[in-house]
């Protein structure tokens, strides 16, 4: 009964959406204004709708209905309460539903907005893309598919998914992805109107922070998942599902650049626009490459060519459609502003060059594969060699022009005086990359030029900032006012580039300066690893809530003296007959221990020791970029209107233009 | 000029869809088995349990079989077991069960449950002969022809159609 309505509401869910898309379709865009009523109407019951449908499917797994395949498939009656309220986004079909769900709510909030014409149109795209995705879930995903007769027991989720850093990894993304269908709306809309201006700029700013901050917070939790969960001592495996995840953020992170120029200095515009669109495509592309399992990872849990048929269907309607609207819409922009190439503008243009350079290469890095298949048939992987050679040069580029980019500014920069006050942070910097370097050889030296620029990075920004609030000039509580009042998205950018820089050490580290030693070992016996010794002190068999387990106890000791006791595990889960392992960590600010437990030969015990340097400087670094995106998105709307009926977009001016403007 | 800048996005997008839909006709499940034409690995498996026969290597030499790996704690089972059931009475090969990873009786009870297409049903319960044959999931089938060589490895259900346009005409070919 409860999966019939749960049906029955996500079909009126789609019926509301399409309504919501092609309510008096088709007509001139801009007259979408006389439905807006409708339309936000519309937004406001189809997300009702949705949460009415998933509320359902929650209910079906808590309450472990066995008549219905999605949990049969997915749950088990042994399985603990949290894992069977979590598993119903834990598997394909629950996935998709949770991400109409999002789609609905971000729907559900731009309602709420100002009555624009720009946000009809917008909320009008956002119905289309709901009905795509809810027709996708209902004709190719049902999730409250019956099966009869009713089976015993379940299958039980995935034991890897039962853990509750990746029970809060998906929603995490998909809030990401799928908010950047907003930005992709926005752009989308003010193309149509042939308005992409400041008041453009400073409306689709802050829902493209708030998705790329859940989608950084997403990408974070995943890697950190992957570390201490997957037990092979990594964060970052180049997989065609994390790619998937990061190719958007980086589209993202240079839309959030360039859209300061728009809504700054009204240049930039068609560029990005472009990236608006780039960015939610490449979201769709991840959708398509986890959901049609065209290419095999560890994540492609729904391999099924009629719904990778499907999402291509869509993907091409979305991305094929909105890409024509900017062929024939974005050469009528123009752009009054024009700027030297040293400005913050050019340096922002630059970091724009280099995130759409590394974006590409982990795109083709991620596709090669199929691409050589699909022309050859030959099969082959591209593996971190790759990324190596072509992705971590360009970020180097990046992270050298990052601090005194930011630092140089608008419209006409000096380099010269600019580059004199970050001497000191350079110097500084250049020191620690030749001390680091020295330390951990022979690990290669680029490891420790690269923590170098992420130093200087880091450095470079503390130091501006410090200019900026006059830091040791005057008196604390006049820095501390001095800080207060300094705008919003330069508190939040610079916390975000310190991020940066703390990730970078934390990669080098954890990437490149990390230790590990592989031993069988008996009880009593000392595997030894980045100083420190860990001695075996037993290993007891036991059983969980729905598994057996193996727990290594080890003694850690360092110069001979005692420092803690250290726990790590293997888990069987009968169910699923899988073995998962729980890493032991001992988490330092210098370096995490990270102890794993294998299989036991006779008395022995196979037993893998990593000494990680810095690990934890990647989770603060992530931590503290999503915090800068969230400073800046706090920011109250700025005094926009001078400046734009000032610039304001003219969609019949054709006269020529310097090639640079209008290119960018 | 400055036009062809503009339409280049969705050019080059147009371009990618193709090679999407093209790729999208690979199957990555149809990874080539190295056991491809190689004989069949030696095992002898007990029964399921009394009432059915044990299968061994030497069970499958002298006619074209097909090895069907299958287990009670497999829904997917539950899809192809119809198709499997209508190739019972079929005397043109051998159909044989290998019930991967089943808590004692369980295999035998689902069979009792659902019927019995097999000839020989072997109890692999700890999944030792499964990595042999480099089974990756069940269900899973393989075609081993007369000289006990696997020609043929498909990973998932068959249903009604895969036996007819994938299965069956191989099998026909090795008689």
């Amino acid at each position: 009964m409860i999966a019939e309505f749960g049906l029955f509401l996500l079909i009126a869910g789609f019926l509301v959406a399409c309504f919501q898309g092609f309510v008096g379709f088709p007509r001139r865009p801009t007259m979408t204004q006389a439905h807006a009523p409708e339309i936000i109407r519309s937004a406001r019951v189809q997300f009702a709708l949705i949460v009415g449908a998933f509320v359902c499917l929650t209910v079906l797994h808590a309450t472990s209905d066995f008549s219905v395949v999605n949990v049969v498939e997915n749950s088990h009656s042994a399985k603990p309460f949290v894992y069977k309220v979590t598993g119903v986004w834990g598997n394909h079909e629950g996935s998709m539903l949770l991400w109409t769900l999002i789609l609905g709510a971000y729907g559900f909030a731009l309602s709420f907005g100002d009555k624009t014409v720009l946000q009809s149109l917008t909320l009008r795209i956002q119905g289309m893309i709901a009905a795509a995705f809810l027709a996708f879930v209902l004709f190719t995903s049902n999730p409250f598919e019956r099966v009869l007769p009713a089976t015993a027991d379940g299958r039980g989720l995935n034991p890897l998914l039962q853990d509750p850093g990746l029970a809060i990894h998906p929603p995490f993304l998909y809030l990401g992805y799928v908010g950047l269908s907003i930005t992709f709306a926005f752009a989308v809309a003010g193309l149509l109107q042939g308005r992409i201006d400041g008041a453009w700029a400073s409306r689709v700013r802050p829902w493209t922070l708030a998705a790329w901050v859940f989608l950084t917070i997403g990408i974070a939790l995943g890697s950190w998942w992957a570390y201490y969960e997957l037990g092979w001592g990594g964060f970052w495996a180049w997989d065609p599902v994390e790619n998937a995840s990061f190719m958007p953020w980086l589209a993202a992170t240079a839309f959030l650049h360039s859209v300061r120029v728009v809504e700054k200095r009204d240049a930039l515009k068609v560029w990005t626009v472009l990236l608006a669109i780039l960015a939610f495509s490449l979201s769709l592309v991840g959708t398509f490459l986890v959901r049609s399992g065209i290419i095999t990872s560890v994540h492609a849990f729904a391999v099924d060519p009629t719904r990778g048929v499907f999402i291509l269907l869509i993907l091409a309607a979305a991305i094929g459609g909105s890409l024509a609207v900017f062929a024939v819409q974005a050469p009528k922009l123009s752009s009054s502003a024009r700027f030297d190439p040293i400005s913050r503008e050019g340096a922002i243009l630059m970091n724009n060059v280099f995130l759409s350079t590394a974006c590409a290469t982990v795109f083709i890095g991620t596709f090669y594969s199929l691409f050589v298949d699909v022309l050859s048939g030959e099969r082959l992987s591209v593996g971190a060699p790759y990324y190596n050679a072509t992705f971590l040069p360009l970020m180097a580029l990046m992270l050298l022009i990052m601090a005194p980019g930011a630092a140089l500014g608008w419209k006409r920069g000096n380099l010269k005086p600019t580059l004199r006050r970050l001497l000191p942070a350079f110097a500084f910097s250049l020191v620690i990359a030749v001390i680091a370097a020295a330390i951990y050889w022979p690990k290669p030296v680029a490891a420790g030029l690269g923590a170098g620029l992420g130093i200087w990075a880091g450095a470079a920004a503390i130091a501006e900032l410090a200019r900026r609030t006059k830091l040791f000039s005057v008196s604390s509580n006049i820095s501390w006012r001095r800080f207060v009042q300094l705008p919003r998205p330069f508190i939040g950018m610079t916390l975000a580039h310190i991020g940066v820089a703390i990730l970078v050490i934390g990669c080098m580290g954890a990437g490149v300066w990390r230790n590990d030693v592989v031993a069988l070992i008996e009880p009593g016996d000392v595997v030894s690893v980045g100083g420190y010794d860990a001695i075996l002190t037993g290993v007891s068999r036991g059983q969980g809530p729905n598994y057996i387990y193996d727990r290594a106890a080890f003694e850690i000791q360092k110069n001979n003296t005692p420092k803690r006791t250290l726990t790590t595990e293997r888990r069987f889960y009968p169910v699923r007959q899988m073995t998962t392992t729980e890493a032991g960590i001992w988490t330092m600010p210098a370096g995490d221990l990270y102890l794993t437990l294998g299989e036991s030969v006779g008395d022995a015990w196979g037993v893998r020791a990593w000494y990680n340097p810095f690990a934890l400087w990647l989770w603060i670094g992530s931590a503290l970029i999503a915090i800068g995106g969230g400073v800046a998105a706090l920011r109250p709307r700025t005094r926009h209107t001078k400046n734009t009926t000032r610039t304001s977009t003219s969609i019949k001016q054709t006269e020529p233009r310097p090639i640079e403007t209008s290119l960018a | 000029m400055k036009k062809v800048l503009f339409i280049a996005p969705l050019i080059v997008f147009l371009g990618l869809v193709a090679y999407f839909a093209l790729g999208l006709t690979r199957d990555p499940a149809a990874i080539p088995s190295v056991l491809i034409d190689k004989p069949v690995p030696t095992f002898d498996l007990p029964a399921v349990s009394n009432a059915h026969a044990s299968l061994a290597t030497t069970d499958l030499k002298g006619q074209v079989a097909l090895v069907n790996v299958f287990a009670s704690w497999c829904v997917a089972c539950h899809i192809e077991h119809p198709t499997l059931m209508r190739l019972r009475d079929r005397n043109d090969f051998l159909l044989v069960g290998i019930n991967w990873k089943d808590k004692p009786g369980a295999g035998a009870a689902w069979l009792a449950r659902h019927g019995d297409p097999y000839a020989r049903t072997g109890d692999d319960a700890d999944g030792r002969i499964a990595i042999e044959f480099g089974v990756t999931g069940a269900p899973e089938t393989f075609i081993v022809d007369r000289e006990g060589r696997i020609r043929y490895r498909y990973a998932g259900a068959i249903t009604d159609a895969i036996w007819e346009n994938e299965i069956e005409p191989i099998v026909k070919r090795l008689q």
